[in-house]
């Protein structure tokens, strides 16, 4: 049984899934803080 | 002492000075240390002797399951501080946890899936580290579904913090569960009196479990910030339909 499929698997789910979540988390992050920082500049 | 040095970083503002420079340290660290260490451990550790080439996949498999136990870990001692000591940021950071340690549990199932497949001739076994560690994934469902369903954003409830305690129970099972029971998972290799695997293997695992730690901590503070700003923007919308 040739190796090389499981571990190119294995490594792909975990990039995509560290992947995902960091992007999410980031983009989640500035777009929160932007709309909490532009909602504390009106008067 | 200790409750002092504690309650010093109760105050958000103060945290988050210190947490948005800390975050993209911790980020960026944490992709190099993560990428490298895959690239040596994919291209440059040599063929084991019986799991052959597949033994690369260490490299993703256990910092993810350490993660995964580390998370909830966590969960539970933010759990205890917060219904404790009332910490204000312990149940924002309990709740920021949940998800990369959902992440990072799945992570291991899949991979230790994958990697059961060649070796045991398997993809599955129902025995006491995979069932344990499957049903740490669904503790931290649960989890997720118990502190959304809080309409108190930022503040965890109170049953999310006890679910958080009594769940961190499964954590000592899913260690001692290959000693307990009969597994087609491997005895500890790492333990704190020392490895039994080789140094071939053992330095990169471990800059991937620095690299992984690192993420994981960047995964925190970024969802603890989306929190806090959450908290500020309810507080200011509050405060405006007030007037």
């Amino acid at each position: 049984m040739p190796h090389a499929p499981f571990i190119i698997a294995s490594f792909a789910v975990t990039g995509v899934g560290i992947s995902w979540l960091v992007i999410s988390s980031y983009l989640a992050m500035r777009r929160t803080e932007a709309s909490a920082d532009e909602l504390r500049q009106q008067p | 002492m200790h409750r002092r040095v504690m309650h010093r970083f109760a105050n958000p503002a103060r945290f988050l000075r210190i947490a948005k420079p800390l975050t993209p340290w911790l980020l960026w660290s944490g992709i190099a240390l993560t990428l490298g260490a895959c690239l040596w451990g994919a291209f440059f550790t040599p063929t084991e002797r019986l799991m052959g080439d597949t033994v690369k996949i260490i490299f993703v498999h256990v910092p993810a399951a350490w993660l995964g136990m580390g998370g909830w870990t966590g969960i539970a001692i933010a759990s205890i501080v917060q219904l404790v000591w009332r910490h204000p940021l312990a149940g924002v950071s309990a709740r920021a946890i949940a998800v990369p340690g959902a992440t990072f549990a799945a992570i291991c199932l899949i991979t230790g899936s994958i990697w059961g497949r060649p070796t045991w001739g398997t993809w599955w076994v129902w025995d006491g580290r995979l069932t344990s560690m499957l049903v740490l994934f669904f503790l931290y469902l649960g989890y997720i579904a118990l502190s959304n369903a809080s309409s108190e954003k930022g503040d965890t409830s109170r049953v999310a913090a006890v679910f958080g305690i009594i769940g961190a129970v499964n954590i000592p099972i899913i260690n001692r569960s290959v000693i307990w029971w009969e597994s087609q998972h491997q005895k500890a290799s790492i333990t704190l009196g020392g490895s039994s695997i080789d140094q071939a293997y053992l330095v990169p695992l471990f800059v991937s479990v620095a690299g992984f730690s690192l993420l994981f901590g960047a995964l925190v503070l970024m969802r603890m910030r989306t929190a806090l700003a959450e908290m500020r923007i309810e507080a200011r919308m509050r405060r405006m339909a007030d007037y």
